[in-house]
């Protein structure tokens, strides 16, 4: 159904994700200022930028959690912010990952997996316990299937919820800040869940303050400030020789 | 003075006015004159079986009946007062205005009585059953509010979390927003139903048929009969022993429930 990449051009291939011109406003306050932006698939793109720059509102956006204001979002060349649009179908294809983690606290480990597969996928019962299994156990945490999200530490509820999301089979995954609520003795285990998923070719989107990890497995790096890509280009590039004045002075803030 | 010893000496002296002024309350009153009309043992011993077997369990009877039905009513208003469609949130804000400004007795009063005359209808149950009807529109104008500040006080990455997953709406609502919402709102919702156990006490002004009396009808009745208040302790004793195990209980699924928050 969608097109492979040329291995050597890549010109056939639709964009996992592409936006153009987007504006997004709360009130009279513009939070993004016409952000061109695309991630193809099976690239790992990292974006990067100072707290208030817009880069979880352009996440955001890309699943519609955030109404865009102005522009478009093409998700595998479907345009998401068309009303005839199936938006419950397409994201299904998007997992997505919040800083806060977000699980269903009224429920086991097990059935937050289960339930939107069997709501929104309609998946029986029995295929959706095993899909979540196998899930659990991609993330090293298959024993913890019976327990309610509280008993588990920030890390594993994080990883919980990325099972949560491969569990829909998506096509691509968006990470918004998912280690920024972490104490850091955490994050590492979450981050190599990240890493192995990248391994396998997952498409993502991540917004991140890890710049190890955008160094280490992004295929791209994007710079956000002031609502505006400010610059890209492959990881060593943007935060080994950065070429504006207000990406150098970021790094020199976070490295 | 030392300042521990200072306020124990402080806690003492509240202890003794306090002691005082029950023992004042009790030593003033008239206990033989009040024994008779308001403890006496051969009255309350007539009372039994009725008061039970009719009157206590009708009390509960409608009392479940109202709070099941006050529950449904009231889901579906809080989630017309949430409905982007702005005439469902006109229509449940004036319902819940209207039904909670108006004191119950008179809704009551006009379900059993006007409500026949102006449309030709009497609700199943008789007067009884009308009163009822009432009583069930009346508490799901306030459990609605309840239910509202329930779903209100998910937090809203709960819905997001559900709706990226690809569910839609009303599932996102069924199994992730009122199942948490009903976890926070236990402790009113035994408030709303502790407050209709005595608000079926209302229902004397629809007047009821004898085998259909509730606790405060039935002591009422046995009170006129027997020139002797005697009734009216025994009801009240039996709304004790109805609620207080309820509060308990809930307390307890309070407890169960913190688990999975």
């Amino acid at each position: 159904m969608i097109p492979v990449a040329h291995p050597a051009t890549g010109a056939a291939a639709v964009p996992a994700i592409e936006i153009r011109a987007l504006h997004k406003s709360f009130g009279s306050n513009e939070v993004l200022k016409g952000i061109d932006f695309h991630v193809d698939q099976g690239e790992v793109v990292c974006v990067i930028g100072p707290s208030g720059s817009g880069k979880s509102t352009l996440l955001r956006c890309v699943n519609r959690l955030e109404e865009p204001t102005s522009g478009t979002v093409m998700v595998e060349g479907v345009d998401i912010t068309d009303s005839e649009t199936d938006l419950d179908g397409v994201r299904t294809r998007i997992g997505m990952v919040f800083q806060q983690f977000n699980l269903f606290p009224h429920l086991t480990v097990l059935r937050n997996l289960t339930l939107a597969q069997q709501r929104a996928k309609k998946r029986g019962r029995a295929e959706a316990t095993t899909i979540a299994q196998r899930n659990l156990e991609k993330v090293g945490l298959a024993e913890k299937a019976d327990a309610f999200p509280a008993q588990l530490s920030g890390g594993q509820q994080q990883r919980v919820a990325i099972a949560r999301a491969l569990s829909m089979d998506p096509d691509m995954m968006l990470f918004d800040e998912p280690t920024s609520a972490l104490d850091p003795e955490l994050v590492g285990d979450v981050l190599e869940v990240m890493k192995q998923l990248a391994r396998e070719g997952m498409t993502m989107m991540v917004v991140t303050h890890e710049m190890g990890f955008a160094r280490e497995v992004g295929d791209r790096v994007v710079f956000m400030d002031g609502g505006v890509v400010v610059e890209q280009g492959r990881p060593e590039d943007v935060l080994g020789d950065p070429q504006h004045e207000r990406t150098r002075l970021f790094l020199s803030k976070v490295l | 003075m030392k300042r521990s010893t200072r306020r124990r000496l402080i806690q003492g002296v509240l202890y003794a006015v306090f002691a005082a002024v029950v023992l004042f309350v009790i030593l003033s009153a008239d206990w033989g004159t009040i024994q008779p009309y308001f403890f006496n043992p051969d009255i309350a011993a007539a009372v039994f079986p009725e008061i039970l077997t009719i009157a206590a369990r009708n009390t509960v009877i409608y009392t479940a009946i109202a709070f099941v039905g006050g529950l449904l009513l009231g889901l579906l208003l809080a989630l017309m007062k949430l409905s982007p469609v702005l005439p469902y949130r006109w229509l449940a804000t004036g319902y819940i205005e209207l039904f909670r400004g108006l004191p119950a007795l008179l809704v009551i009063f006009g379900f059993a009585y006007a409500i026949p005359i102006a449309f030709q209808w009497r609700p199943p149950g008789g007067n009884a059953g009308a009163g009822l009807i009432a009583l069930i529109i009346v508490s799901a104008a306030y459990i609605a509010e309840t239910i509202r500040a329930g779903i209100e006080a998910v937090p809203k990455g709960q819905v997001e979390a559900a709706r990226s997953l690809g569910m839609n709406s009303a599932w996102t609502m069924v199994t992730v927003v009122l199942p948490q919402a009903f976890r926070i709102i236990t402790p009113p919702l035994t408030n709303e139903l502790v407050i209709l156990i005595k608000d079926t006490s209302l229902l004397f002004i629809a007047g009821m048929a004898i085998g259909d009396r509730e606790l405060t009808t039935f002591a009422r009745d046995a009170l006129t009969n027997q020139a002797n208040a005697t009734p009216l302790v025994v009801a009240a004793l039996l709304y004790l022993v109805i609620t207080l195990p309820l509060t308990q209980l809930v307390a307890k699924l309070e407890r169960h429930n913190k688990r999975g928050r």
